[in-house]
């Protein structure tokens, strides 16, 4: 495997951003592009994520090209998932020989409609979809399945979302923040039960870019590159009666390939919308109890579909890069109940 | 070192208007298994699968792949999943391709669909998005001036269209799994047929097709003990500019041209006139034949309607341009480029039936999207690069 690097990440989320797709990420591409060092046309490749569902538009991400600059034309792809699967794709272009740096961007808006009743739309669309599940009440049967199971407590749900929002309060793109105890929180009522608004992910929309490098090239313009040094991802079936819905082996499988356990880890960033699901990630991906995820305050801080995958990875990488930790876990999930799984192993020069 | 990189089986639907006998998983296992049948494997020789498809409002399901996982053999393996407009089953395969050559996967099914009777593409294409203006002429109407302009800069005689089209509609009845099938097709029926968007008739455009194309790619190691004859990657390539600026060519994109430049350098071809037996080419509308051999080198610029006219492009020609009747016999569009890529695939491989071109040693699969500004390509070879 050749050497790959994360040179620069910028990111922009925001509750209810009254801005384009198109808008909202040219500043950020901008940001990631100055802070690479490199100038665009330099980059040998470009590939993104989204969702045309959520801009209400086939080809939406058609017009972004635009925003990231593709004159002289590009070499370029896009992936309909989130822009985590678009760094894998350009990783692999860069393994191939053929490019030795690459862009990465993807975006989401959902402000503009029901987000959760949206995903319904994900479901088998013969037999499940006409009953229209909402995405809440889907996940709410997987969290309830873990309480029932064992697997996890109202309370630990409880102390996910009051550390989230705590550690948000640092975040300067998190849009959910507070500082409530785990008790305050389980005076709240339910959205869904066993769901609270605070268990459920705090929908944003944004934009997030990434620039990643080969080895030379990563050494050139970074003061202290972040190597991905594991990269892997799986998937489970569809079908939510099929699944164990207290288990992700999917993650677990990622986790394995990418090489989580080799060594020591510093802190994790894990996709998990839901709080129970960080418990699950965290039985999945083998993290210990007392190991530090999400400072970011993940998605329940701030979640922007498509997005916030990509988030994780690139908040991981700028910790790292900061001297805070040598050696950390990214997770990416989407999909009803975390269907589909990534997991990215970082560590610093 | 990339890893050479080859096809080793290929898989098509019988393409209609409406496949009401299957699901949307039945469609994409008919591809799929007569895919793995050409290889001669079976789902569990598959390390990772890659899946292209249009925009998610063609069948009216938001990211349709993780619901077909199942259906596609990838339960605990990777599964991506490509959307880059039109030109999205050219690209899903050269996605595809690049697992197998930068080493990470030994076999790969790469399938592309769409199953345009679950919902309504006409619909889907004619939306009036917020903060935009509308655009509801679907395709053929943003193409149409495209197809003016060519006709105005090259002076091509008014009939090259319908000339193109006659050609496409009698290959299609050598071809199995062609979606339109007219046996009486003559040169005025197409003359005759509804002016859709002037310049464009009716019988000059593809229809809405239901259907699905599968490959199995691998590595060479495994190509070498392949059953059947493989295909080799001479050389993938993609290429985008955007959609809303001045001073681009739509006509003769600069992005196209460069795909295709940067196509014959991977594949060492230095005259692609000389070297190349045989095209698989996007042609929605008619007149993209002649525009698409302009692109990719094959005629000088405002030439390329020679091509059709003396019949270098027929079947029996000298260079044959769409042996399977193309995109104007059958169009589900998500699966339209693969389709290009797996005609063009089975031509070196000697399994393209009726519409095989004698000794095709070289064949290039090309396909386009968007507002003619994405472009994949790739090159497939009889012998190793």
């Amino acid at each position: 495997m050749r050497d790959v690097a994360i040179i620069s990440f910028a990111q922009s989320n925001i509750e209810d951003d009254i801005r384009s797709e198109v808008e909202i990420l040219q500043p950020v591409a901008a940001e990631a592009v100055k802070q690479s060092g490199m100038a665009r046309t330099d980059i040998g490749f470009t590939c993104s994520g989204s969702s045309d569902w959520l801009q209400g538009q086939p080809f939406a991400f058609v017009m972004a090209l635009d925003a990231v600059g593709s004159w002289p034309p590009i070499k370029e792809s896009h992936v309909e998932q989130d822009g985590a699967w678009a760094l894998y794709e350009a990783w692999v272009k860069i393994q191939t020989g053929e490019v030795e740096s690459a862009l990465v961007y993807s975006f989401g808006k959902t402000s503009p409609g029901d987000i959760t009743q949206v995903q319904a739309l994900q479901t088998d669309p013969y037999c499940v979809t006409p009953l229209w599940p909402d995405l809440d009440s889907i996940t709410g049967l997987q969290a309830r399945a873990c309480l029932e199971s064992g697997v996890v407590t109202e309370t630990q749900m409880a102390e996910v979302a009051s550390r989230s929002m705590r550690d948000a309060m640092n975040n300067p793109h998190a849009v959910r923040k507070a500082d409530r105890s785990p008790e305050d929180l389980l005076g709240e009522p339910y959205r869904v039960s066993p769901l609270r608004d605070h268990d459920c992910p705090a929908n944003s929309d944004g934009a997030t870019v990434m620039v990643i490098a080969s080895a030379e090239l990563a050494r050139e313009h970074s003061r202290r590159p972040v190597w991905i040094r594991g990269f892997d991802h799986r998937i489970d079936p569809p079908a939510l009666g099929v699944r164990d819905l207290t288990q992700l082996p999917s993650a677990a499988t990622a986790a394995e390939k990418a090489g989580v356990a080799k060594d020591k880890i510093d802190f994790a960033e894990v996709t998990a919308p839901y709080s129970h699901q960080e418990v699950l990630l965290r039985n999945a991906l083998g993290l210990s109890d007392d190991l530090k995820v999400n400072e970011s305050g993940g998605s329940l801080a701030a979640h922007t579909l498509m997005s916030c995958g990509l988030n994780r990875i690139g908040d991981a990488a700028m910790r790292i890069a900061a001297g805070n930790g040598d050696r950390a876990v990214a997770h990416a999930g989407q999909g009803p109940c975390l269907q589909q799984n990534l997991v990215v192993v970082l560590e610093g020069e | 070192m990339a890893e050479l990189c080859a096809v080793i089986g290929v898989g098509q639907t019988n393409f209609d208007a409406n496949r009401i006998d299957v699901s949307m998983p039945g469609l994409l296992r008919e591809a799929a298994l007569r895919a793995l049948e050409d290889a001669e494997l079976t789902w569990a020789d598959i390390d990772a699968v890659v899946v292209g498809k249009a925009p998610d409002m063609f069948e009216g399901m938001m990211l349709p792949e993780n619901y077909l996982a199942d259906a596609l053999g990838a339960t605990g393996k990777p599964l991506l999943r490509v959307h880059t407009a039109g030109s999205v089953g050219g690209s899903t395969a050269n996605v595809a391709m690049s697992l197998v050559s930068a080493g990470l996967h030994e076999r790969v099914l790469t399938i592309s669909f769409e199953k345009q009777s679950e919902s309504n593409a006409m619909w889907a294409l004619t939306l009036s998005p917020p903060f935009s203006v509308s655009v509801v002429a679907g395709a053929g109407g943003f193409f149409a001036p495209l197809v003016r302009t060519y006709m105005h800069r090259s002076g091509a005689p008014e009939d090259t269209g319908i000339r193109v089209a006659l050609k496409d509609r009698l290959n299609a009845l050598k071809n199995p799994y062609a979606h339109l099938k007219m046996p009486d097709i003559s040169y005025e029926m197409i003359r005759d047929s509804m002016m859709l968007w002037d310049p464009i008739r009716y019988l000059e455009s593809c229809p809405s097709s239901d259907g699905a194309c599968a490959m199995i790619l691998s590595n060479e190691k495994l190509a070498e003990r392949t059953p059947r004859k493989p295909a080799w990657v001479h050389g993938s390539s993609m290429r985008s500019e955007p959609v809303q600026f001045a001073k681009r060519d739509a006509v003769n994109p600069m992005s196209g041209r460069m795909a295709a430049q940067d196509l014959y350098s991977q594949a060492g071809i230095k005259d692609p006139r000389k070297e190349i037996d045989c095209i698989e080419c996007y042609v929605p509308f008619s007149w993209f034949e002649p525009m698409w051999m302009e692109t990719m080198g094959f005629a000088d610029e405002g030439e390329g309607w020679k091509l059709t006219l003396d019949g270098t492009t027929a079947l029996d020609g000298s260079r044959p341009v769409n042996m399977s009747g193309g995109v104007l016999s059958s169009n589900a569009i998500g699966a339209s480029g693969m389709c290009r890529y797996a005609e063009a695939a089975n031509q070196v491989r000697g399994e393209a039936g009726e519409h095989q071109v004698a000794g095709a040693k070289k064949a290039l699969g090309h396909a386009y999207g968007g507002g003619s500004q994405y472009f994949a390509m790739a090159l497939f070879g009889a012998e190793k690069p």
